[in-house]
């Protein structure tokens, strides 16, 4: 760690696999809801358990986008932070606002919640994946306006490079879509267009540079090639990104009351999305087999060279299965989208911020280039455990996804949402399985930040 | 990459593209919101349709269900529901008014909202303005 302020990162990293946790037992709670149907029933509804599920998400992922860029930009900026103090206030209210969201969900009915907070002075909840009450989503622009500041002015002050520019970019447009959320117009068509402002162009936008630009930072760090061509691949990535993603928003727009020819842009587009996403496996196994140096610090190439590949599984592959509306039109709101959700978000952003964890705990906890070996092998475990089963729950998800298509939408005699669901149940039971299998992996990586602290650092191959 | 394509090309690729793109998505926005009147049936938005929506919302309906394919896949798709049900919003209000507060053993069940008859009306004439929607013939059957 070069910069003293880098170590803002530390709480942010800390909430964030905390939090992690929390969405994981949520997590195996629904699974279980999906086979034993009065599971906790009425006490936590499945409903009131997927909004703790999705939101602990956002949100952990939200500390490790934060957490990441108050470590990456001082070092690219070769500067302090702007305000470490700033940042550790913006953290705990940050927390507290997330706990207190986190807490009315489960303490009290929904409607209450919507009650005591009052939705209908500006009514924003109640809607999938923005379910927080309007005063949290308030807090949540406060605190990324503040974030912003501290770290545009950061960059402002010091060196700039293409990895924080972007990075930059990505956050500053992270923060302005969210600002769609806000608008909740009671013609629903409307409604359901103007979400996806936030939700595509979060997940398949400028999440996108985020995520360019940490696994380029870390590249960079790890493997010692050249930052020039690093950047210039970084550059060609994100342009693919927002090249095919922005007009790719269309694939949500072919049966909600929009006109018909987003079905011919969404297809067309969309159908490029796995691009970059293709690139970006390209990318990480390039840089690595080119490398300068073997790098210590193996747990974090490998979350990198990771995050490649399931990123263009999930993302890319998964995404483009039913992304052609003649496709969609059967597929549209199944399970496959589940599947595709799920491997999506891991491959993509939950891996990256793993990455990024990776390679900056260990300097921040004050050791010099890496982890201990013992430590890193079980790291190591938990990021084939977590990945594998995640595989698993992403191919029964789609088997389940699979028969659900065929048996309500494509026979010829369809049949009822929950006959159907009672055919696939052999597919849920599975998946809980796996979900069981990646909580035990969840659980090795925690245990990682605790094993062999104090054994030497390895020395560097050359 | 080879030594030609350098680096501020490909950092051009990125502004250019992207501003373009950007330019045209809010094209084709302004071209939506310019005829989406001939699709998203805003005629029969009425006081309880949107009272409808706010319950709809107020209540996270969107947790379980989907509304046109969007939410969770936990329970039955609602934007037809209204004629799934026979084109009656009195099957609509009589099912949600009938969920056993305590569940259904061993089965998924709906909670019980406890709306009153206002409540229940609107929620059904929600459902009722959101099937008349125009979603290019989405979903293929009547099963949702």
């Amino acid at each position: 760690m070069n910069y003293q302020s880098q170590a803002v990162a530390k709480p942010y990293f800390m909430a964030a696999i905390g939090l992690f946790v929390g969405q994981i037992l949520f997590g195996v709670i629904l699974g279980l809801q999906y086979v034993v149907g009065d599971f906790l029933f009425p006490e936590i509804p499945f409903n009131v358990a997927r909004m703790v599920h999705t939101n602990l998400l956002i949100v952990w992922l939200l500390f490790g986008f934060m957490g990441s860029a108050y470590y990456l930009i001082p070092e690219e900026s070769e500067t302090e932070l702007w305000s470490p103090k700033l940042a550790l206030v913006m953290f705990w209210i940050f927390l507290v606002a997330g706990a207190l969201t986190i807490v009315g969900y489960l303490a009290v009915p929904y409607a209450t919640l919507a009650q005591i907070t009052g939705n209908e002075l500006l009514p924003t909840m109640g809607r999938e994946f923005l379910e927080q009450p309007t005063i949290t989503k308030i807090g949540i622009v406060v605190v990324a306006l503040a974030f912003i500041l501290n770290i545009g002015l950061t960059v402002l002050k010091g060196r700039k490079t293409a990895v924080s520019l972007v990075l930059l970019i990505g956050l500053i447009g992270l923060a302005v879509f969210f600002l769609f959320s806000f608008y909740n117009p009671e013609n629903l068509v409307r409604d359901k267009f103007y979400w996806w402002f936030v939700v595509h162009l979060w997940v398949e936008g400028v999440w996108e540079l985020i995520l360019g630009s940490l696994l380029a930072f870390v590249l960079i760090k790890t493997t010692g090639v050249d930052r020039e061509v690093i950047e210039k691949w970084l550059y060609v990535i994100i342009a693919m990104s927002l090249i095919t993603g922005l007009i790719g928003t269309g694939h949500h727009f072919f049966w909600i009351g929009t006109p018909e020819y987003w079905q011919w842009w969404g297809s067309i587009f969309s159908a490029m999305e796995p691009i970059p996403f293709f690139m970006m496996t390209l990318f990480a196994f390039n840089m690595v087999n080119r490398r300068r140096r073997n790098h210590p610090n193996q747990a974090a190439v490998l979350w990198a060279l990771g995050t490649g590949v399931m990123a263009f599984l999930g993302a890319g592959v998964w995404g483009f299965l039913h992304t052609l509306a003649p496709v969609n039109y059967y597929t549209h709101g199944t399970q496959i989208t589940a599947a595709h959700g799920h491997m999506a978000f891991y491959g993509a952003y939950v891996m990256i911020v793993l990455t990024m964890i990776s390679y900056a705990m260990p300097l921040i906890r004050g050791r010099k280039e890496a982890a201990s070996r013992k430590s890193q092998v079980v790291e190591m475990w938990s990021f084939w455990l977590m990945t594998i089963s995640m595989v698993f729950i992403t191919l029964f998800l789609t088997a389940a996804g699979v028969l659900q298509t065929y048996l309500q939408r494509y026979t010829d005699t369809p049949m009822s949402f929950m006959v159907v669901q009672d055919k696939v149940e052999i597919f849920y039971w599975l998946r809980e399985g796996a979900g069981l299998v990646f909580l035990f992996g969840l659980l090795l990586y925690v245990s990682s930040f605790f094993i062999g602290q104090n054994d030497p650092e390895e020395a560097a191959k050359v | 990459m080879s030594e030609t394509f350098t680096k501020s090309m490909a950092r051009n690729i990125f502004y250019g593209g992207s501003t373009f793109f950007f330019l045209l998505l809010l094209a084709l926005t302004f071209d939506t919101e310019s005829s989406l009147h001939e699709t998203d049936n805003r005629e029969n938005i009425t006081e309880q349709v949107s009272h409808g929506k706010r319950l709809w919302e107020e209540n996270n309906c969107i947790g379980c269900h989907t509304l046109l394919g969007e939410g969770a896949y936990f329970a039955p798709e609602l934007g037809n529901v209204y004629t799934r049900f026979g084109n009656s919003k009195e099957a609509i209000m009589g099912f949600i008014k009938s969920r056993p507060v305590d569940g259904i053993p061993g089965r998924r069940s709906m909670p019980q909202f406890n709306f009153t008859d206002e409540e229940l009306n609107a929620v059904a004439e929600f459902l009722k303005y959101t099937s008349e929607i125009n979603t290019q013939n989405w979903p293929p059957n009547i099963q949702g």
